[in-house]
């Protein structure tokens, strides 16, 4: 059975500031289901933030509505929203003096009392979240010696142990090398399979976001958001549309995008 | 960690011990328990005991502990290990409030001397002042992002309110600025016995007020964003910081003058010592070590035989090797 984690009506995201209201992407309907992860794809300053800050509650939609879990996002109070999702950001926080686990721990903020003091059953999500991203191996270690790539993965535990349905995870691979960029892109298809969530994410790596995600949402300033999967973009031409650049045209028949430079026969 | 809380506590008791015992005036050990115990006859050296060592002691304690406690939540609040209550120009604030009490409505401030209205106002004078910049620099981090400005800002403010002070100066009478200046170089010794009750309540309320918040500490230290994530309304805990701060930072800057480095220093020699960033952990450690490091500070100013140093003289001793090696360590690790 296939369940409505987010549902998008006719949403326009942007800001209202002192210039007045600034749109940044107008009335999308789409929606994301619980078990799949879905990339969302575009160059800078298309509005993935937007689109995410938005998801996540952060800021409010300039029209049109965002459904989490068959509700209005907007009704519901913040320790409600926290156990519904949960985000992994771009910041980096500076955590002198804090182990990894302590780190995963704060993922249950959400659920412990007054003091945060954990219980037992907090304890083995926590255990589980560690395992389900295969850190074991890290629990002990301070937050300041870890690699980009390992910290990622710790924020990944961090987002599971919060047990929220949904993943939102703006950029997750930004600052990795290639090798782990596809690591964690495949740990996140995994979690969206085996943990049942919903993994939203932003990136620029659009091949290996093509290869691995189930499905992906296209974002530009001009042409707006387009979902829908890998194939059916393809074939519509919309992956060549957003990405076609001259010098760069999309293959059809490989499914991926060809660098034309004139020096290579093709 | 237990064993290093009973350490702390066993060096803050062995400090307090030597504050009521060694001071200016040489009185025997013998005759300063006598003194503990009731069975001396009342004279000179008893009032030196129970109406100077024994109050000075007790405010350096809750001062000690007070400033620390605050000096850690606006750490973790700036996400910045320089920020403190003297260097965010929170303290210049609350002298600034003081200075208008003091300077211009002629509140004497004399050794525990001040009539009741007097140290209200200038209690009040501190609050105002300190809150006024706390809520501004609160205001002003939502734009500076950069943490470096925030501290510059923090600084500038603090030139503001002496230059505002100077010309108050200016405007003062020969006592009033005889009086300020005294307040400025602070003082552990300006709390009379009877006022311990009041001081020791307000700071102890701070005090509690940010223990009640170390959940929301613990949370915050992941940045805005994953701290709304996880449920916490940072509305909420900014309020709480703001008072709880301000509270803290406004009474001893009010009784004891503006202190610095102790807020700023100690929290890191007490991270330095628990290695963990939990405020669960680090709040009692700031209380207790707080108080150590206050005990410390007001022994030497009491030690040298014929005079008394002026507090501000002595916290720099301490703070300045404590900051300069956070600094030298961040860059040793950046490399």
């Amino acid at each position: 059975m296939e369940l409505e984690a987010i549902k998008i009506k006719d949403l326009t995201t942007g800001y209202n500031d002192s210039h007045g209201r600034k749109e940044v992407t107008r009335s999308l309907s789409a929606t994301l289901q619980v078990g799949e992860m879905v990339a969302l794809l575009g160059p800078n300053g298309a509005g993935k933030s937007t689109m995410m800050r938005t998801l996540a509650g952060f800021q409010h939609p300039l029209s049109g509505s965002v459904e989490v879990m068959g509700r209005s996002i907007v009704g519901y109070s913040p320790r409600e929203l926290s156990r519904m999702v949960s985000v992994v950001l771009t910041e980096k926080p500076m955590l002198e003096d804090m182990d990894v686990e302590t780190l995963v721990a704060l993922g249950r903020a959400p659920y412990t009392g007054f003091f945060g003091r954990l219980s037992a059953h907090d304890r083995e999500v926590v255990d589980r979240s560690i395992a389900l991203v295969g850190i074991d191996n890290l629990k002990g270690r301070m937050v300041p010696s870890l690699s980009d790539g390992e910290r990622q993965k710790v924020m990944i535990a961090k987002a599971l142990a919060q047990e929220t349905a949904i993943i939102l995870l703006d950029e997750p691979t930004a600052f990795l090398d290639f090798p782990s960029k596809v690591e964690i892109m495949q740990l996140l298809h995994r979690l969206a399979h085996e943990a049942q969530k919903l993994i939203f994410i932003s990136t620029h790596d659009l091949e290996i976001a093509l290869q691995v995600s189930d499905r992906v949402w296209l974002i530009d300033k001009k042409l707006g958001v387009t979902p829908g999967a890998h194939a059916e973009l393809a074939a519509s031409g919309a992956l060549e549309r957003y990405f076609g650049r001259p010098g760069i045209s999309f293959d059809p028949a490989t499914g991926f995008f060809k660098i034309n430079d004139g020096t290579h026969s093709v | 960690m237990t064993r290093r809380f009973i350490i702390l506590a066993a060096f803050a008791v062995l400090l307090f011990t030597l504050n009521i015992f060694v001071g200016g005036v040489a009185i025997p050990a013998d005759k300063v328990l006598a003194i503990l115990r009731g069975v001396a006859e009342p004279g000179p050296e008893s009032f030196i005991v129970l109406q100077s060592r024994l109050p000075q002691a007790l405010t350096a304690i809750f001062a000690g502990a007070a400033l620390t406690v605050s000096g850690l939540m606006l750490q973790t609040a700036f996400r910045n290990p320089l920020a403190g209550p003297s260097i965010l120009g929170i303290t210049s604030g609350g002298s600034l409030g003081v200075a208008f009490v003091i300077l211009l409505l002629g509140g004497s401030v004399s050794a525990g001397g001040w009539a009741v209205g007097g140290y209200l106002a200038v209690l009040a004078g501190a609050f105002l002042g300190c809150v006024g910049v706390m809520a501004l620099l609160l205001l002003f981090s939502v734009w500076l992002k950069n943490d470096l400005m925030l501290l510059i800002t923090g600084i500038m403010v603090g030139y503001l309110t002496s230059s505002v002070i100077t010309l108050l100066n200016s405007l003062s009478t020969a006592e009033g600025i005889q009086g300020y200046t005294m307040w400025g170089m602070g003082s552990f010794n300006s709390v009379g016995m009877d006022r311990i009750p009041l001081f020791a309540t307000v700071t102890g309320a701070g005090i509690v007020i940010s223990l009640l918040m170390a959940k929301p500490l613990n949370v915050i230290l992941l940045g805005d964003n994953y701290a709304r994530n996880l449920g916490i309304s940072m509305q909420r805990v900014r309020n709480l910081l703001l008072v709880a701060t301000g509270i803290l930072t406004s009474v001893v800057t009010a009784f004891c003058g503006p202190v610095g480095f102790i807020g700023l220093a100690v929290p890191h020699i007490v991270r330095m010592i628990f290695r963990t960033s939990d405020h669960r952990v680090i709040i009692p450690g700031c209380i207790l070590t707080g108080a150590a490091v206050g005990l410390l500070c007001n022994l030497l100013c009491v030690v040298p035989a014929d005079t008394v140093l002026p507090l501000n003289g002595v916290t720099p001793l301490i703070g300045v090797p404590v900051i300069l090696y956070v600094i030298f360590k961040e860059r040793l690790r950046r490399r």
